[in-house]
């Protein structure tokens, strides 16, 4: 390290790396941008088998796609997607498959719900109170899942799948008049919290094309704070190397068993903050109308995503896309809404398939280029003895 | 640089082949009869039959990801001998087998069985043609017994009943085996499982039988009976193609030995002429370097203290079965501790259980005066312990991370790899670099994965960064294990001149000239317990070899005419290819690469 020559070294060294960072994103971009396109075709072929035209419904997706209104829609279901498949991908990134992400966001939203209806603080205590309250919940529930599998062995699919209908048991439990709901509520079918306090309602901007959500910032801020622990902090280098190789991360001195609960907390915690969007800017109150499935889609998002930051980023946009412009689609003309979940599926098993045969492609390729240079180098060591 | 290969394949007579081998041969390989590889006339293989070869593999070429590759290799095998593969680590040889076995294509050539040719694309195809092979890790269900591993997936053969169970009694007697099949698999010894596994191929109709490193589990003792077995399926017409890399092994049971380096066939020879010594430098390309006499770099300071280390583990009966049984050791500063054992026999868990890898039932370990007993992995490493595993690619490595980042691995918490609790990349790179220019790492960069080197540069960039953070002890488990020899001397020098500077480094190798070679000291490690002591300058690795089974035990000492003449065997080069020495000829040693 205080050797004189590595400025020299770095400097040196930089346009390579540079020239196969280049070549590792286009291989990264080819996996993702071929599923795309062949569950596009798949879902049109599907269209025109059932006497449709692909054109006119994937125009008509386009359009509203495009159109202002469509991209606030958009925008707004991206940043739960983006909560979602950041929960999801932090624990994919130390090999953890948190399927409970679902009930993780429930029981938070349904615990935020209730201390906003319970509290009111001034906004500016009152909306880090209850972000606080719903990762503290996602963040504990997940920790039974990790706590299991530490000191029993408990596979975290399993506990956590389990723990998802515990979660919604104890939601039916909980949301009854005279616990979580109001005790009035006698003249409504469903059984929903009191509305939350206005001082948690959280801020939002409002465009031409609607309210867009400030819930935005959030995400925003959980990618940034996530590329950042990952890449740059000794935590998220222990992360990667857990989640590369177990044995090795052991051998090098890294807790696993901490590693497990934390990581898998952290994955709650995120968690937690899937279901605010919705209660903080939309729908003021938690009910047993809550959207589902949002933990489910974090997991394709963050699997197209490849688990960093920017890709979910990106394939949130693009599952929202898909979701918000599919919905327009029996509206504006006969075709079916459900050939989006094709799309959607189509797409997460190609992407899976075509990431690990880039992955096994891009490993050769190195090793046959590493060979090849290094054959090259001794082949001109060997010219130099000759001259010598 | 020498020629390595001669030139293409015609059956010309070898009027100098010497000539094709190497420029500056040694003045006496004139009496040898090393031949060219190519040379496909009968007479090029001793106890040659008149028949057909049973074995020819003409042009065969792999292209492989990596840098290890077959490169037009050709090897003729005559029926009914025992034909030795030799070469280092990494040569080609396993690769060449799988090719032989249908578990890989090759890219070219042809492979003849019985002068038919063929083409295996699974290991199937090879079978039904009478090639069975035995592979270095044992593939038999320790819960069964052994008639039922053996009829296990070959049932149409003999059904799996008394006739199954005659047949293998047949077998077994007819090659002096010595199987009894009633006998569970878990009961038996290494030697015993190797029978066993040697008599499901010959039970599967093979003919040609392929053994790969069979003696790298074995003692000494097991290795002479192993070859008593081969010779007596030699005479009932098997043939044997025998993987090694052991010099007098395949010199005392071989009838013809190829030498394969860097990918590519570069001659035959004779056993009844060759010496050890021409065969290694066959093997290695290169002038052995000679051993060294040295001094002795051994203080009074203890550094390592282990005290009554005991670990038991209940097996899956829930039998406590004691896998450390009150083991107890101390390494000073500059002193090197070599731990000689047969796998399995508790090196593994002495090793975690220093690193902390591993909980313990009791016991102490102490390091340079500090407890570190209770202490994480983490902290050990801290308090200086450097560790090369026994399984760099599980323990020693992030294959698909950089080079950077797997310099940074173990160290996260060290300069010149973080600040605080952050990340230092550019310093972690920095240092990555001077690493791969000190330690002679052969890589393109450092953004590289670690999974692109071989395996010699990935061992010298682990020992670059255990080296890097001033380690008080070291702990080196197999460091030259699947290692190209050239790395292998680098490997050795490094160790030493650590030694040097004060470094007290625990040792444990299979490779009892290696222990031998560069120990002060040597404990024998037998079912968990340290059952015998030895000092290297005084110890022939037979005898060692014999406490390794537990035969002997306390303070074993060889007759001093068996220590001097297995130095002189060593001083002509034996066995270890390139022995302990510093290497000063490393130039010619890069891996093959394609």
């Amino acid at each position: 390290m205080t050797s004189p020559n590595p400025p020299a070294a770095e400097a040196a060294k930089r346009p390579l790396s540079q020239r196969i960072d280049l070549e590792r994103i286009g291989l990264a971009l080819a996996a993702p941008v071929l599923a795309v396109l062949l569950s596009v075709i798949i879902a049109g072929t599907l269209l025109a088998v059932s006497g449709r035209d692909p054109f006119d419904a994937f125009t008509i997706m386009w359009n509203y796609g495009t159109a202002s209104d469509g991209q606030v829609a958009v925008l707004n279901k991206a940043t739960v997607y983006y909560l979602a498949a950041a929960a999801a991908a932090f624990g994919f990134r130390m090999n953890l498959f948190n399927i409970g992400i679902e009930g993780q966001y429930k029981l938070a939203m349904m615990f935020a719900a209730f201390v906003g209806t319970q509290i009111d603080l001034p906004a500016f205590l009152q909306i880090p109170l209850l972000l606080i309250v719903a990762m503290f919940v996602g963040g504990l529930w997940a920790s039974i899942a990790g706590l299991l599998k530490v000191y029993r062995g408990v596979s975290e699919v399993i506990s956590t799948i389990m723990l998802n209908a515990i979660a919604t048991a104890v939601i039916g439990v909980l949301l009854v008049p005279g616990i979580l709901a109001p005790k009035t509520s006698g003249t409504t079918n469903s059984i929903q919290t009191a509305k939350i306090s206005e001082s948690s309602h959280f801020f939002s901007f409002e465009t031409q094309g609607g309210t867009l959500w400030g819930f935005i910032v959030i995400a925003v801020l959980v990618g940034v704070v996530f590329q950042f622990t990952l890449n740059r902090t000794r935590f998220g280098f222990d992360l990667r190397a857990t989640g590369r190789s177990e044995s090795a991360a052991k051998a090098s001195g890294v807790n696993v068993k901490r590693m497990v609960i934390t990581s898998i907390v952290v994955s709650g915690a995120l968690a937690g903050l899937v279901g605010l969007p919705e209660l903080m800017q939309n729908t003021p109150y938690f009910g047993q109308n809550v959207q589902t499935g949002l933990g489910f889609v974090g997991i394709s998002v963050a699997l197209l995503g490849r688990n960093t930051p920017i890709g979910i980023a990106f394939s949130a946009l693009l599952f929202a896309f898909l979701d918000a412009s599919g919905a327009q689609l029996p509206t504006r003309g006969d075709y079916p809404s459900e050939i989006i979940p094709v799309i959607q599926g189509t797409i997460v098993i190609c992407v899976v398939v075509a990431y690990e045969l880039v992955r096994r492609f891009g490993l050769k390729r190195q090793q046959q280029k590493v060979g090849a240079e290094l054959a090259a180098q001794a082949a001109a060591a060997a010219q130099k003895e000759v001259a010598a | 640089m020498p020629v390595r290969r001669p030139p293409p394949r015609a059956p010309e007579p070898p009027a100098d082949p010497l000539s094709l081998q190497r420029d500056e041969a040694p003045d006496d390989q004139q009496e040898i009869a090393i031949t060219p590889s190519d040379s496909a006339s009968p007479g090029g293989t001793p106890s040659a039959g008149t028949a057909t070869p049973a074995v020819e593999l003409r042009g065969i070429t792999k292209r492989f990801p990596g840098v290890v590759a077959n490169h037009d290799i050709d090897i003729t095998v005559q029926r009914g001998t025992v034909h030795a593969l030799m070469g280092e680590n990494g040569a080609g040889k396993s690769t060449l087998m799988k090719i032989l076995y249908g578990m890989q294509k090759p890219d070219e050539g042809t492979i003849a069985i019985d002068g038919e040719q063929v083409e295996f694309s699974t290991p199937g195809d090879a079978i039904a043609r009478g090639i069975g092979m035995v592979h270095q890790h044992f593939m038999l269900a320790d819960n069964l017994t052994v008639w039922e591993n053996i009829v296990l997936g070959g049932e149409k053969l003999y059904g799996i009943g008394a006739k199954a169970k005659a047949r293998i009694r047949e077998l077994s007697d007819q090659y002096g085996l010595d199987i009894r099949p009633d006998e569970l698999v878990e009961d038996l010894g290494v030697a015993d499982r190797q029978r066993v596994e040697i008599l499901k191929v010959l039970y599967r109709g093979a003919r040609i039988l392929i053994l790969d490193e069979p003696t790298a589990v074995l003692v000494p003792q097991e290795v002479d009976a192993l070859f008593d077995n081969l010779r007596e399926l030699k005479a009932e017409g098997v043939t044997v193609i025998f993987i090694s890399h052991k010099l007098h092994e395949v010199l005392s049971v071989a009838d013809a030995i190829s030498v394969i380096r860097r990918g590519t066939t570069v001659g035959d020879a004779d056993p009844r002429t060759v010496t050890a010594r021409q065969l290694a430098e066959l093997m290695v390309g290169a002038e052995l370097p000679s051993p060294e006499s040295r001094e002795s770099t051994v203080t009074d300071v203890e550094m390592l203290k282990v005290e009554g280390l005991r670990i038991a583990k209940p097996d899956a009966e829930g039998v406590e079965r004691v896998v450390l049984d009150d083991i107890s050791l101390r390494i000073r500063k500059g002193e090197i501790l070599g731990i000689a054992g047969v796998e399995g026999n508790g090196q593994a868990e002495l090793v975690e259980a220093i690193m902390g890898m591993l909980p313990l039932d009791a016991g102490t370990v102490t390091l340079d005066g500090a407890d570190l007993t209770g202490a994480l992995t983490r902290t050990r490493r801290e308090a200086g312990i450097g560790y090369i595993p026994e399984d760099r690619h599980r323990h020693g490595l992030l294959l698909e991370a950089p080079l950077w980042e797997n310099r940074i691995l173990g160290h996260v918490t060290e300069r010149p790899n973080s600040k605080g609790l952050l990340l230092d990349p550019a310093g972690a790179r920095a240092d990555t670099q001077r690493i791969v220019e000190q330690y002679d790492v052969r890589t393109p960069g450092i953004e590289v994965t670690a999974a692109s080197l071989s395996g010699g540069n990935q061992q010298k960039l682990i020992i670059g960064r255990e080296m890097s953070h001033d380690p008080k002890l070291l702990i080196a488990a197999h460091p030259t294990r699947g290692v190209d020899v050239g790395a292998q001397a680098q490997i050795w020098e490094q160790i030493r001149s650590a030694q040097r500077e004060g470094l007290a480094v625990l040792l444990i190798s299979a490779d009892l000239d290696e222990l031998i070679g560069l120990s002060d000291t040597i404990r024998v490690i037998y079912r968990g317990a340290l059952v015998a002591d030895a000092d290297p300058a005084t110890v022939t690795a037979e005898d060692l070899g014999t406490a390794m089974t537990g035969a002997a035990t306390g303070h074993i000492a060889s007759d001093p005419e068996a220590v001097a003449a297995a130095q002189a065997l060593a001083a002509e080069g034996t066995e270890a290819a390139s022995d302990r020495g510093p290497s000063t000829d490393t130039a010619d040693d890069e891996q093959a690469g394609e």
